[in-house]
């Protein structure tokens, strides 16, 4: 009998499908940082003069900054001098005018991954913008977004044809002296994708980027600026991918929003970075400031993700609430198995009166996972009325893993209302023999189990995404059991 | 249906069934019966697959087959429902969502289509009013939050929907007050069926007068040291189990 019974912590083999690589000639440059690598991208980029001068200030801030420590999550030092900081696939040209310029191994890259550049077919609602190590190479359907004037192109080309608004914009949610890691990119970022969302536009669309890390030693540091004017909306998702190596690889990516009058900004994301193999070795170092300011009188911006991969997470999507009346959201589903490790969460900055905020965090931990929780709730002296509620419920495989919760509040009005409700609980043995004992096999009752417990986050994404999000759970949890 | 030829089982290396034989045909009502720690759930569990229990000799037949050597999810969809003594709780999970799962795997495994959600929920309709269980409960999640008759009265839902060959049932009766006993107890007569065998483990007389049984065994320290008809409860009611507890001894 013992022979066959089921134990939960018996996590194990992961399968991870998108761990491929592409070959392709690519143009890197020598591993290492100084003022000359900086200088180098720039002028492959063609970039004016005052975005190079915010290169090199950030820069020469980032010499004088320490790596955070304060994260749960542990890691050998990185050496920022072993890195490459650019690489792009070889173009003849200057850049793919069409779909028909780009490189037939790229497209089938992203056909394998599930993402068709064609515009066409499966995903016929959704506007893509393919970043590939440190360039974008494709973007759909810009023709049919220009007609309501929506501007979805990479940072690259926004920097040429839109210098004006990347200008009055870029770091004014994220500065360049934010945090570390924030500062970095500053000063190498290299590709990543923009919106301009014109005022009372409803983009037709779902916009989003599918972030593929390919190349080896290199990292990926892009950063994505959306502007929603006021009363537009628009709803964003992007998806990330890395093929499977031995040496973790570092990805550093900045996320600005910014959301004027009524405008509503709707950002999910579904990261499925390589996480590593079963003892925990290689995977992606996921070091990402993400921000949205709700600038505007009722604006709104909601941020959902599902985190089931990288080696490390570190990313906090929070919500500047500066507008009256503003709201901001922030659902997760962070999963941590064998050895990945992720500390996530969120920060609610209440500034303006009556603005509201709404936390619902699920985080799983097998194996040997550790899953931390970390959000702050600010209450600020003039936020009358404000609300948050918070809810951080935590889902344990095995006895192996871990789950930790963090949440910073502080209030400094005393009109504000505050709520947050925590729970921990465990797949137990007992629960998976009522399944078996029902017919159910046991791998079909985690997913059940888990889908359950994510109920709540998954029904924030858009349709065709939540199911993928459902799929992938299920794949990151194979052989959790068994 | 349900052949167990001495069988011997342990748990944490102590032995609890020490030679338990014991025939069950379809359409019979066997009630166990035995004071705490004689064996009965360990038997209820073995037959189920519970991890946990390691079986040292003898066999267990189903319907012909080796029960032992099958996992407990293809015990259960070959047909062996066990009833839980302490059903329990699943958040997250809907009460209907799982038994459509669950019906579904059987049906699957029996090589028929799956039921749609049409079909499904006509069914629990039909089934819930035999158990007469409140169709709010269905919709909930799987035993959270429900009172100990509720869950008692929801296994019973579960056996009339998953409409097993075999039930077990493990100290179904324990807990409940006497209107949820009979409401329990008016159930399980009603899936009483000349193709079902059913197998009531019980400490106390009470609830086999409103399940007669066709046969009673006693279990005495991992041993069936008696069996007879329904008379025989109600001797152990009236005399108790020491009576009994000396042919027990090996």
């Amino acid at each position: 009998m013992s022979s066959d019974s089921i134990t939960a912590q018996d996590i194990a083999a992961r399968e991870y499908r998108a761990g491929f690589v592409t070959d392709i000639e690519s143009e890197t440059v020598p591993v290492g940082l100084s003022e000359d690598v900086i200088r180098l991208i720039s002028g492959k980029k063609g970039e004016p003069e005052w975005l190079l001068e915010w290169r090199l200030k950030a820069y020469r801030h980032w010499l004088t900054m320490q790596e955070p420590t304060w994260a749960n999550v542990h890691h050998p030092p990185i050496d920022y001098q072993a890195i490459a900081y650019y690489s792009a696939p070889k173009q003849k040209k200057d850049g793919p005018k069409s779909l028909a310029d780009v490189d037939p191994k790229l497209l089938e890259t992203y056909e394998k991954l599930g993402v068709p550049l064609h515009e066409r077919a499966k995903l016929a609602g959704v506007a893509v913008d393919a970043v590939f190590d440190s360039v974008s190479v494709a973007t759909t359907f810009r023709a049919k977004l220009e007609e309501v004037g929506v501007i979805f192109c990479s940072f690259s080309e926004a920097v040429q044809k839109h210098p004006e608004l990347v200008r009055k914009w870029l770091g004014t949610v994220v500065p360049y002296t934010d945090n570390f890691f924030a500062t970095l990119n500053s000063a190498v970022f290299t590709d990543g994708s923009f919106c301009y969302i014109p005022k009372g536009v409803r983009c037709p669309m779902e916009l989003s980027t599918y972030f593929r890390i390919n190349a080896a030693n290199t990292g990926q540091f892009e950063r994505t600026l959306i502007i929603a004017e006021e009363g537009a909306y628009v709803s964003y998702l992007e998806g990330c991918t890395a093929p499977i190596r031995d040496e973790n690889q570092l990805h550093a990516a900045v996320v600005e929003l910014v959301a004027l009058d009524h405008a509503q900004i709707k950002y999910s994301t579904v990261q499925n970075w390589y996480p590593g193999d079963k003892e925990g070795k290689g995977g992606i170092y996921n070091f990402v400031t993400k921000r949205g300011k709700c600038l505007g009188r009722a604006s709104k911006i909601s941020w959902t993700q599902v985190e089931t991969g990288s080696a490390i997470t570190w990313k906090y999507p929070s919500c500047i609430l500066q507008g009256d009346d503003s709201v901001g959201e922030f659902y997760s589903v962070a999963l941590a198995n064998n050895y990945q490790q992720a500390d996530t969460g969120t920060k609610m900055i209440h500034i303006g009166k009556n603005t509201r905020s709404t936390i619902i965090s699920k985080g799983i931990s097998a194996g040997h996972g550790q899953n931390t929780y970390r959000g702050l709730v600010r209450i600020g002296k003039a936020a009358d009325d404000s609300r948050n509620y918070s809810q951080c419920d935590s889902l344990l495989l095995g006895d192996q893993c871990g789950a930790h919760t963090f949440p910073y509040i502080e209030v400094l009005n005393s009109t504000a209302q505050m709520e947050h409700e925590a729970s921990t609980s465990k797949i137990g043995e007992d629960q998976l023999f009522y399944f078996q004992q029902r017919g159910i096999a046991p791998e079909d009752a985690v997913s059940m189990i888990v889908n359950g417990f994510c109920k709540e986050v998954f029904k924030e994404l858009p349709m065709e995404f939540a199911v993928e999000a459902q799929k992938l759970l299920g794949v990151s949890l194979e052989g959790s059991v068994g | 249906m349900l052949e167990v030829k001495d069988l011997h089982a342990s748990a944490n290396g102590r032995e609890i069934l020490k030679g338990v034989d014991l025939r069950v045909k379809a359409g019979e009502v066997h009630a166990i019966m035995g004071p705490n720690g004689s064996g009965k759930s360990t038997l209820a569990h073995v037959i189920a697959g519970r991890p946990g229990y390691e079986v040292t000799r003898g066999r267990v037949l189903y319907q012909g087959q080796d029960l032992l050597a099958m996992t407990p999810e293809a015990r259960a969809r070959e047909g062996v429902f066990l009833a839980f003594q302490y059903p329990v709780e699943i958040p997250g999970v809907s009460n209907v969502y799982f038994l459509k799962a669950a019906l579904n795997a059987i049906r699957k495994h029996r090589g028929q289509s799956e039921l749609d959600a049409m079909d499904f929920l006509s069914l629990v309709k039909e089934k819930a009013k035999l158990v007469d269980i409140d169709e709010s409960l269905v919709k909930r999640a799987v035993n959270e939050g429900f009172s100990g008759g509720e869950k008692k009265r929801n296994e019973i839902f579960q056996m009339a929907i998953l409409d097993p060959p075999l039930a077990v049932l493990d100290e179904t009766d324990s807990g409940l007050d006497i209107d949820a006993l009979r409401i329990v107890a008016g159930g399980v007569n009603q899936l009483r069926t000349p193709e079902r065998a059913i197998v009531l483990v019980t400490h106390y007389q009470r609830l086999l007068d409103y399940i007669v049984p066709d046969v009673v065994h006693v279990l005495l320290d991992g041993r069936i040291v008696k069996s007879g008809d329904k008379e025989l409860a109600r001797e152990l009611e009236a005399r108790g189990y020491e009576w009994l507890e000396a042919s027990a001894a090996p």
